[in-house]
């Protein structure tokens, strides 16, 4: 875990889940279970999660509570997860999406 | 279908005390959220509020919203359906509501809406940039799950959230280079301005931001003075070295649902945006659909208790339910209400009200 994680502070303490392993485009990460993957991410220094479909323009999250769509990421094959509220599980695979993203890909 | 009572929908300050209200009456109630825990935006508030003690004056956000929560979970009058988002309204009155990938219909009698609100954004070049965050967005990964949104924040608005969000990042460890407001005064309370100057952060009023740098992620911010007239004054500039922008500009009334309900909209600044027009029990113009909090104009989370114990009374009373006490805590909430917007920080809010209720009682939504 890098400096990001806040160990001591005045008013807050942090009851953090089991640490859990997934990855974020192939890199082997850590998080906390039950974190959305935007704040294991963030934690990591990852902060562009995706990219503009047109301009391909970096994208972060902006709003965090699941309403702009901002960070929208393909896990475990799944296009168009919100990060920010999509909680974080042992094995996760985590991945930019290209795009609008293809659902039923096999169909 | 599935039928309720009473749907609350939204499990923030205004949806509890509106379902703690309703519940207090004897009705039977479903509150839904699409967040993981009660309290909406309580939960990530640290700071201790304001107000009167009937609206837990001196308690820190974050310790109301599980007080609220306490008094309806394990109630058997009230359903909480969290992680369930009402993604629809429906003619015959019908909501439906997405839980686990599934969609389930409820029809309730009465519906309390309380949504809340969502962050406004800023224009400027590279607004869209990684590390260009909300205030509500810092405060939730900040507070809630304990991680820095960055190393340095330059913070745009100086209004109570700009404030507070900015102590908050001095709390959790984090530089804040300055606080921009366009205006020519803070528009927050000024013990929360006091507060983050005396740690040395400066307050920048008349400046707004030029433009953010950077090419994949937030470099730097650079500022400049507003003059009398709201125009940039070049040669101005001043540039910070942050990683990280936050916004804090206001928020809109989340109000879709109202808008597919039919409800009669009014576009009023004052109060955020487009805001339903609602009678004093705030019955909007369609019967039986209830708004509360921000999404009925944007204020504090206070004044969404007061306004959501105010819907959850008249919601369930509509329905034949009373208790002795009902006119006396009606009367009470509507007082410590006025109380709240009584100063001089609520002049804004008391004029967007009295323009929501004259254009109200034009087209007869207020008696």
């Amino acid at each position: 875990m890098t400096d990001a994680r806040i160990t001591t502070h005045p008013i807050l303490e942090f009851k953090e889940g089991r640490k859990v392993r997934f990855t974020f485009d192939g890199r082997e990460l850590d998080g906390y279970e039950g974190e959305p993957i935007a704040a294991a991410l963030h934690a990591a220094g990852v902060r562009v999660l995706g990219e503009s479909p047109k301009l391909k323009r970096p994208r972060g999250f902006f709003c965090a509570i699941g309403n702009c769509s901002s960070c929208l990421m393909t896990v475990d094959g799944r296009p168009n997860v919100r990060v920010c509220t999509e909680k974080l599980r042992e094995g996760m695979c985590v991945t930019t999406q290209r795009g609008k993203g293809v659902l039923f890909a096999n169909d | 279908m599935r039928t309720t009572e009473i749907c609350v929908i939204g499990a923030g300050p205004a949806g509890l005390c509106a379902a703690i209200a309703a519940r207090d009456m004897g009705a039977r109630v479903t509150c839904v959220d699409s967040g993981d825990r009660p309290g909406g935006q309580l939960v990530k508030q640290t700071h201790k509020f304001f107000g009167s003690r009937a609206e837990f004056a001196g308690k820190r956000g974050i310790d109301i919203a599980r007080i609220l929560a306490e008094q309806i979970e394990n109630d058997p009058l009230v359903e909480l359906m969290l992680e369930s988002t009402v993604i629809g309204f429906y003619d015959d009155g019908a909501i439906g509501i997405e839980r686990d990938d599934a969609l389930t219909f409820l029809k309730p009698a009465r519906i309390v809406c309380a949504t809340g609100a969502s962050e406004r954004m800023l224009a400027f070049p590279n607004n869209d940039l990684p590390g260009v965050y909300g205030a509500g967005a810092v405060q939730t990964l900040m507070n809630v799950y304990g991680v820095r949104p960055g190393k340095a924040v330059l913070m745009v608005g100086a209004g109570n959230i700009g404030l507070i969000v900015s102590y908050q990042l001095l709390q959790a460890g984090v530089e804040v280079a300055a606080v921009v407001e366009a205006m020519p005064q803070v528009g927050g309370y000024d013990v929360h301005a006091r507060k983050i100057q005396r740690a040395g952060v400066p307050i920048l009023t008349s400046h707004t931001v030029k433009a953010v740098h950077g090419t994949r992620t937030v470099e730097g911010a650079t500022v400049w003075a507003l003059g009398g007239d709201f125009r940039p004054i070049p040669g101005t500039e001043q540039h910070f070295q942050v990683d990280t922008v936050c916004l804090a500009v206001g928020l809109t009334p989340l109000a879709d649902i109202l808008w597919q309900a039919g409800c009669r909209m009014a576009y009023v600044p004052e109060l955020g945006g487009h805001v339903a027009l609602r009678d004093e029990d705030y019955e909007t113009s369609r019967p039986s659909v209830y708004v509360a909090g921000d999404l009925a104009g944007i204020e504090e989370a206070s004044s969404a208790m007061l306004e959501g114990t105010i819907a959850g009374l008249a919601a369930a009373r509509s329905l034949g339910h009373s208790t002795p006490d009902f006119d006396e805590r009606l009367a009470a909430a509507r007082a410590d209400l006025a109380a709240l917007r009584g100063g001089p920080k609520g002049e804004k809010v008391r004029r967007g009200l009295d323009r929501l209720m004259r254009l109200g009682r034009e087209v007869g939504v207020v008696a």
